[in-house]
């Protein structure tokens, strides 16, 4: 592992039953660094942010995470209220669906301040300024603070999910398809809004997605799986105009060129 | 009694609720599974707390049973009359006179000394019941001590109301470290509480659990730091003895409008009345309560 990684994984290897979900994966993330993993349903790309993130347990291979100390903990063999502190904490996880992560029936401002009060703020009038400014940041009208979820369109509930991961100030987001289910022009303004919001923060994501213009926009580096087996790596832009993997090229080429 | 063990249960079961008992006092807040057994009563009635009274009586106590406040009611009469007939023990409705007090939704008004015990009837121990439905997720949160969930719960209130609406069943936090429904007392018998020279025990019979708080024990009401709790009660004289600074009841005394308030706790009432103090002993009218 190299002095500055934030995260590494190497060897990690899972089957479910004959199924092979991750063949000797081996990964690393840099802070500030965006890394996309794309593939096919069904190729290992979300069972992957499980294992990396410690959701999930890999039945070998190692994952390394490197804290603001520059320790190094191995996730696996975190203790769980270690792992879930940092969950709280240093660490944050977008959801395909929204709802799964909010609570819906908790008004957006008390959805956005609950991180904080696990962190263990306990000034209404700050936990409150806070939610308001990170409604602001990712784009919704800070006069809907009391609003519940239920009244948001599916564009604003992402939005929310993002400003209540980032409220914390993680230093790593894991995001499953976080577009997913959303139409085109608000596909756009999300990409838009996370591009910037982790270019500002310098947080480090590690995106699962299906769709290559999403990695494309947002990620530096990609990797592609194919039945659990890595099967490319490197820059999105090289891996993209130029995939020497079989699998890559046929992935490049059906897509419809805009 | 013939044909009745001493108060009731036989001698195994109250030896397994008085280790659960030891084990409660032992981690204050804590709550501890215990075997449930039925009663002759029904469920949201007193079952648990029933259970831990017949677990700590001796032939010489003295018990009092309170439902909100009041010796004369339903549940705290035929309470009383069970143990008097199971168990032979001297009853009272004087709190001074008691060494064990049962009680449903209320702290009695005089404070309590380090020779008594009290016992709560509990029908929800789970103080994190509404925000997480799955039990053994309430219980890694206990663990782990994940209590911000619950400050979320405070913090939809004073957005919605501009202040903490919970009014009774006041969460709190034992010894600053497990946080625990104090039984639907309500918020303004919380501070009596904290540091409680006797020893309070709580049980819920259905949901099978006990908890307790050890004599001179730190609880403390969740807040914020910029909204403090506070306690809230009728602002009102009671109407019988005067009182301007206990738990008062609100009784209809006619479909007018009139009402009187009167404190929840009758034999602080009567003892005051006793004392000579008197209040108007008149109904308020509605135009009085506008």
């Amino acid at each position: 592992m190299n002095e500055d990684t934030l995260l590494s994984a190497r060897g990690l290897t899972l089957h479910f039953g004959k199924v092979p979900a991750l063949v000797n994966v081996d990964a690393d993330l840099w802070p500030g660094e965006v890394l996309a993993v794309v593939g096919e349903s069904g190729s290992g790309k979300t069972t992957l942010l499980n294992v990396l993130s410690g959701r999930m347990r890999a039945d070998a291979g190692v994952t390394w995470y490197r804290d603001p100390q520059s320790r190094l903990h191995d996730v696996h063999a975190m203790p769980a209220p270690a792992l879930r502190a940092l969950h709280r904490s240093d660490w944050g996880f977008v959801h395909q669906n929204p709802r799964d992560n909010l609570r819906m029936s908790v008004s957006a401002g008390g959805n956005v301040g609950e991180r904080l009060m696990a962190a263990g703020q306990r000034h209404y009038g700050n936990i409150r300024e806070a939610a308001i400014d990170w409604l602001a940041q990712v784009e919704i009208d800070p006069a809907r603070v009391d609003d519940m979820p239920r009244t948001f369109s599916g564009g604003m509930l992402q939005r929310l999910q993002i400003a209540r991961t980032l409220v914390t100030h993680p230093r790593l987001v894991f995001m499953d398809e976080p577009t997913g289910g959303l139409d085109v022009s608000v596909q756009a303004r999300l990409l838009d809004l996370i591009r910037s919001l982790v270019a500002r923060l310098n947080i480090a994501v590690v995106l699962v997605t299906h769709d290559l213009a999403v990695a494309r926009l947002l990620a530096h580096r990609i990797m592609v799986m194919q039945r659990g087996v890595v099967v490319e790596t490197g820059l999105t832009d090289k891996v993209l105009d130029d995939p020497q993997h079989e699998y890559t090229q046929l992935l490049v080429s059906s897509v419809l060129q805009a | 009694m013939n044909g009745y063990n001493f108060a009731y249960l036989d001698e195994q079961t109250k030896r397994m609720i008085r280790r659960a008992l030891l084990k409660a006092v032992a981690i204050p807040g804590h709550q501890v599974p215990f075997g449930s057994r039925e009663m002759p009563l029904p469920y949201g009635w007193g079952t648990g707390g029933i259970q831990v009274t017949a677990s700590v009586l001796g032939a010489g106590d003295t018990l009092k049973v309170i439902d909100q406040g009041a010796d004369d009611t339903t549940n705290a009469v035929s309470i009383r009359r069970f143990f008097a007939r199971t168990a032979g023990v001297a009853t009272t409705t004087d709190t001074a006179e008691a060494t064990i007090i049962q009680t449903r939704h209320r702290i009695p008004e005089k404070q309590l000394r380090e020779d008594q015990i009290i016992v709560y009837q509990v029908p929800q121990p789970e103080p994190l019941s509404k925000l997480e439905p799955s039990r053994a997720e309430t219980r890694r949160m206990h663990a782990l001590a994940e209590y911000g969930s619950m400050h979320v719960r405070l913090y939809e209130d004073i957005t919605r109301f501009g202040h903490v609406a919970i009014s009774y069943d006041y969460p709190v936090m034992v010894n600053r470290r497990y946080l625990m429904a104090p039984s639907p007392i309500p918020a303004f018998d919380n501070p009596k509480m904290h540091m409680m020279p006797a020893l309070q025990l709580f049980g819920a019979g259905r949901e099978k659990r006990i908890y307790a708080i050890p004599p001179y024990t730190d609880v403390r009401s969740l807040d914020f730091d910029d909204h403090p709790f506070r306690t809230t009660r009728a602002p009102q004289c009671c109407a019988l003895c005067g009182a301007d600074d206990s738990y008062l009841d609100e009784v209809v005394t006619d479909d007018q409008g009139g009402r009187m308030f009167v404190c929840s706790d009758t034999d602080h009432c009567e003892s005051r009345q006793a004392e000579g103090h008197t209040g108007t002993g008149e109904p308020i009218t509605r135009e009085a309560a506008e």
